[in-house]
């Protein structure tokens, strides 16, 4: 066990470090950000002392040498067009974008379960078809799309819910500034979160339904329903527990792409998190900011996956980790 | 489409030879929600082939356009004659006109990739699943971590790294979409190698490239159909996303992604058409092969065969 945690581990550098050489090289071919970050009217002295303030007439080796140098110290270079370290600046959008991250899974989560078991158990009443029905179209809607027509009809329409931005914020803990505290802030929340929670919610459905339609017809189920038990201790305790296990696994490793998808979310509502800022850097060129975002996400990525694999095997003694290839 | 060619209702005749595919069609003719669907589809290709001669206007000729028109509503009168059913967006365009060109650009760019991907992706994963050894480790493992990050964030990375343009977006979507096709060709693979049949054509001395090609591609297609039909929705959708977020296609080639991008700005004064409809075309576009990918699942399941 230990020695698979360290062997993922040391393989998670790597892939960290592949990635950091891949898409600061990559980045770096975009196009010179000389000619977008210095005013053009700016004399020839005056773009000189620009240039070897940006470190940007080094070559490239050593540009990239100086960035890993910070990078092992926490510092990932300074934005281009905020002048201030890009690290900080992704750090602090980083509440704003697990806020909506979380509050998205808790309702794809809330929901997904119940719809899911309910159309595995009645696969042929009316609701378990809708409910089937609806998952194909949650699949289908583009996410970007769905949150115009959220304001269009929530805010436009029916003017019950601001359309773009974050709300006034609390300090939860006294350090991470959230919304949902303030019924303000909440209302602000809520259109966000539900655009982005649709997806998963389409894929919680049909997990939970195929799940539960598998284990109703397992023996131990027989055998409970032989014992006697109550119609909700069999579904409660014996098919939920043991169709909890794939939707664990699932809740995690999506929760990365839940963060991933916020990016296009984000644009939508004018949501300020680390993914409307990686959409206007990439239109800036900052690339410090997305060099540092980028190694920000993979490395939550590395941990995440790390992380369900290993809950994975404390949840389910059958898997044995040491045989999965490593 | 060509396997769904409309079959006569074969009902079990006293088992009279079928093709494969004359099966296929009428196991998939069976359910109606998937014809449904299919005849949806037709209808898209239909319009997004047809643009230029079922469109009220060309809304790209310029002369054609007057901004006195801008931004009517659904159904308002056009000056010389017509109507706009759909209303008109802010430069005076037919919105109708619009979408049936915008349709052209997302299906031509998700066709493009899915084709392109779908052939690094089959020689890949073949590649690897006959040879082994070192080349399927690599291949694998490079599928692997791929697939392991969402496609909207290599996407972007791509987008970030090569800059913008439709060769690129397709470029973005190959490199995407290759990963899903490799993998499932190659579990396909690995399953048809241990058969008779190929050991046979091993025995006959063929050249590596015949079996791979002759022998083992065609019996891996039925997977690779249903993966390629869903990956078609799936890249139609990511491109409009990106063109939305304005990073996808040039302003030059616009897409249904960059209409519902125009659209945007006038949705909060209440003027919805201009992203509601081109929404609504990208929708009817991705639920209808949805609604075929679903059927062609089930019908092209060996597990499931009757």
């Amino acid at each position: 066990m230990l020695v698979y945690v360290i062997r993922r581990s040391m393989q998670s550098v790597v892939v960290l470090f592949a990635m950091s050489l891949l898409v600061f090289i990559g980045v770096y071919a975009i196009g010179n950000p000389i000619d977008i970050l210095i005013n053009p009217q700016a004399d020839q002295i005056d773009r000189e002392r620009a240039i070897a303030a940006l470190g940007l007439d080094k070559p490239l080796w050593e540009q990239y040498a100086v960035f890993l140098k910070g990078a092992l110290t926490g510092n990932l270079g300074k934005s281009f067009v905020h002048a201030t370290p890009a690290l900080g600046l992704i750090l602090e959008r980083m509440p704003a974008t697990m806020e909506l991250a979380i509050a998205a899974m808790v309702i794809a989560v809330a929901l997904g379960i119940p719809l899911g078991l309910w159309a595995g158990l009645k696969p042929n009443g009316i609701a378990g078809r809708s409910i089937m029905a609806g998952s194909i179209l949650g699949f289908s809607l583009p996410t970007f799309w769905v949150g115009l027509m959220l304001i269009m009809v929530f805010s436009v329409m029916l003017g019950w819910l601001p359309s773009n931005g974050r709300g006034p914020t609390t300090m939860l803990l006294g350090i991470i500034p959230v919304s949902f505290l303030s019924w303000d802030g909440l209302s602000h929340l809520i259109m966000p979160a539900v655009n982005l929670a649709l997806f998963k919610l389409a894929l919680l459905i049909r997990l939970t339904r195929a799940g539960t339609r598998e284990s109703l017809m397992q023996d131990y189920v027989k055998f409970a329903r032989a014992k006697g038990l109550t119609n909700g201790r069999v579904i409660g305790v014996h098919v939920l527990r043991n169709i909890l296990i794939p939707i664990v696994t699932v809740i995690g490793l999506e929760f990365g792409s839940v963060i991933a998808f916020a990016i296009v979310t984000e644009s939508v509502f004018a949501w300020p998190g680390m993914g409307k800022l990686l959409i206007d850097s990439i239109n800036l060129l900052d690339r410090p900011v997305i060099v540092s975002y980028l190694l920000v996400i993979v490395a939550l990525f590395i941990v995440i996956n790390l992380a369900v694999d290993v809950l994975y095997s404390a949840l389910d003694p059958r898997v044995r980790l040491s045989e999965a290839k490593g | 489409m060509s396997t769904v060619l409309p079959a006569p209702a074969v009902k079990p005749v006293p088992r009279a030879p079928q093709t494969p595919l004359r099966r296929v069609a009428s196991d998939f003719l069976e359910n109606p929600v998937a014809v449904f669907g299919l005849g949806l589809l037709l209808l898209v290709i239909a319009a997004a082939i047809f643009a230029p001669l079922i469109s009220p206007q060309n809304p790209y000729d310029l002369a054609q356009l007057d901004v006195m028109d801008s931004k009517l509503p659904p159904g308002s009168k056009a000056p010389t004659g017509g109507t706009f059913w759909l209303g008109t967006d802010d430069q005076g365009r037919d919105m109708l006109s619009a979408i049936f060109y915008g349709l052209r650009i997302s299906l031509m760019v998700g066709a493009a990739s899915t084709v392109l991907a779908l052939v690094i992706g089959l020689t890949m994963g073949l590649t690897a699943a006959y040879f082994g050894g070192r080349i399927e480790t690599l291949i694998m493992r490079v599928v692997d971590i791929q697939l392991s990050f969402p496609a909207i964030l290599i996407a972007l990375i791509l987008i970030a790294v090569l800059g913008q343009g439709t060769g690129k977006v397709i470029t973005a979507l190959v490199t995407i979409q290759w990963a899903y096709y490799a993998r499932t060709v190659r579990s396909a693979a690995m399953v048809e190698k241990r058969k008779e049949y190929m050991e046979a054509a091993r025995c006959l001395a063929l050249s590596p490239a015949r079996i791979v090609f002759r022998h083992l591609l065609p019996n891996c297609l039925p997977p690779m159909i249903v993966v390629a039909t869903v990956q078609v929705a799936a890249a139609i959708a990511l491109e409009a996303t990106l063109s939305f977020l304005g990073l996808g296609l040039p302003i030059t080639e616009p897409s249904l992604g960059l209409l519902i991008a125009n659209g945007y700005q006038y949705l909060l004064s209440g003027k919805y058409w201009i992203s509601f409809f081109p929404g609504v075309a990208l929708l009817v576009t991705i639920v209808s092969i949805n609604l075929v990918a679903d059927q062609l699942r089930d019908v092209l399941n060996p597990r499931l065969q009757r």
